[in-house]
């Protein structure tokens, strides 16, 4: 009976841990929703692929040399 | 097989304090009064963020509140162990060890600021490092124990919030931001006074140099008095900026006109009277302090919706040209 016996302690670590489980599944999704929020509203990003690209030239696109 | 449950019956050690007891050290009430304030900042500010990233602004801005609060308790545990109404706190009570407290304050205080910073911006993520560092430096460690000046300087850091919210959104200092700081910091010294005049023997058991024990209730009576006066134009101009309104000001009127009558009869008591009515009326006061902060932020709330701007044309209202 006794080895079996839940302590507070052991209660209070339980609730504990849950507690950061809660919390860093919070926070995961928060930075998940955080990224897509900032994917969809800021401006369209290009990344650089190894290949020239004129859009992505200011000076090409102005007309202007390169100083 | 041994059972290790055996041997920890009744003792706890660093580390095995509950989930609440962490929560605790954040001092969720305080945490509720910034996230209140900091969101009115977000809402009447003219540019909108979008929703995930106005709920992380608010979220970290009550972190780096949190983070603060923690920081706080950990260098008061001595004091808060003296006064009756701290005794119960985290680390007076045992629950959690200082260290703790300051590691969960310190990572905290990186955590939100870090995270402002990528959610909103720079400037916004650089006023709450200056706010933690104005509460847990500038006001625990060093002004709450060497002036009676300590919670009109100190109530800075708690008038930032609004302001972090309005930079988090529009990534600029106005005036509105200016005003909604001076509204929460002109209104912190009137409504902790009051607090103090009827929570005297705590703050003189822990020797904190408060008003009350240092200068009097007279002085501290009459402080109160001039500093609800000087709140009074400062809420009532913020009616004439983009964030104000009719509605505003018929609110900002009615509390000011509450909050002076209040202070001049707080000025006109004397000690017997307060003593045999156990302060009733300071109580009074403090009660109607806080309505006065809610409602005002209420307000400039409401006054951002559309209704109200529909009610500001059909007024007339205008904002002042020299603000």
């Amino acid at each position: 009976m006794a080895l079996t016996r839940e302590h507070e302690l052991h209660k209070r670590r339980q609730g504990r841990n849950i507690g950061v489980l809660v919390v860093l599944l919070a926070f995961v999704a928060l930075v998940f929703g955080l990224t897509i929020a900032k994917m969809t509203t800021g401006d369209q990003l290009q990344g650089f692929d190894h290949t020239y690209r004129i859009e992505m030239d200011p000076g090409a696109r102005t007309g202007g040399a390169d100083e | 097989m041994t059972d290790i449950r055996a041997d920890i019956a009744g003792q706890t050690g660093p580390g095995d304090a509950s989930f609440g007891d962490y929560v605790q050290l954040l001092k969720p009430r305080v945490m509720s009064l910034v996230v209140f304030t900091a969101l009115v900042g977000l809402i009447v500010a003219p540019v909108h963020l979008h929703p995930v990233e106005a709920l992380a602004a608010i979220i970290f801005i009550a972190l780096g509140a949190g983070a603060s609060g923690a920081l706080n308790m950990w260098w008061d545990a001595d004091i808060d162990r003296v006064m009756r109404r701290t005794a119960k706190r985290p680390v007076p009570s045992g629950a959690v060890e200082p260290g703790e407290a300051l590691g969960l304050g310190a990572s905290l205080s990186v955590l939100s600021v870090v995270m402002l910073w990528l959610a909103t911006n720079a400037l916004a993520a650089g006023l709450l490092a200056f706010t933690i560092f104005f509460y847990a430096v500038i006001y625990t460690m060093w002004l709450k124990r060497s002036t009676p000046q300590n919670i009109v300087i100190g109530g800075a850091a708690g008038a930032f919030p609004p302001m972090v919210g309005w930079v988090a959104a529009t990534g600029s200092i106005s005036i509105e931001a200016v005003l909604m700081f001076l509204l929460i910091f002109m209104w912190t010294p009137p409504h902790f006074w009051a607090l103090a005049l009827f929570m005297n023997s705590d703050y003189e058991k822990a020797k904190v140099p408060m008003l009350t024990v240092t200068h009097g209730r007279r002085s501290t009576r009459n402080h109160i008095l001039v500093y609800t006066l000087l709140l009074a134009p400062v809420a009532l101009i913020a009616a004439f900026t983009s964030i104000g309104g009719p509605i505003y000001f018929a609110v900002s009127l009615v509390l000011n006109l509450l909050f002076v009558i209040g202070a001049f009869r707080l000025w006109m008591r004397r000690e017997e009277r307060a003593e045999a009515d156990k302060y009733a009326a300071e109580k009074r006061f403090f009660a109607l302090s806080l309505a006065y902060l809610f409602l005002h932020f209420a307000a400039f709330a409401v006054e951002a919706t559309p209704w109200a701007h529909a009610l500001s044309t059909y007024v007339g209202w205008e904002t002042a040209s020299w603000l």
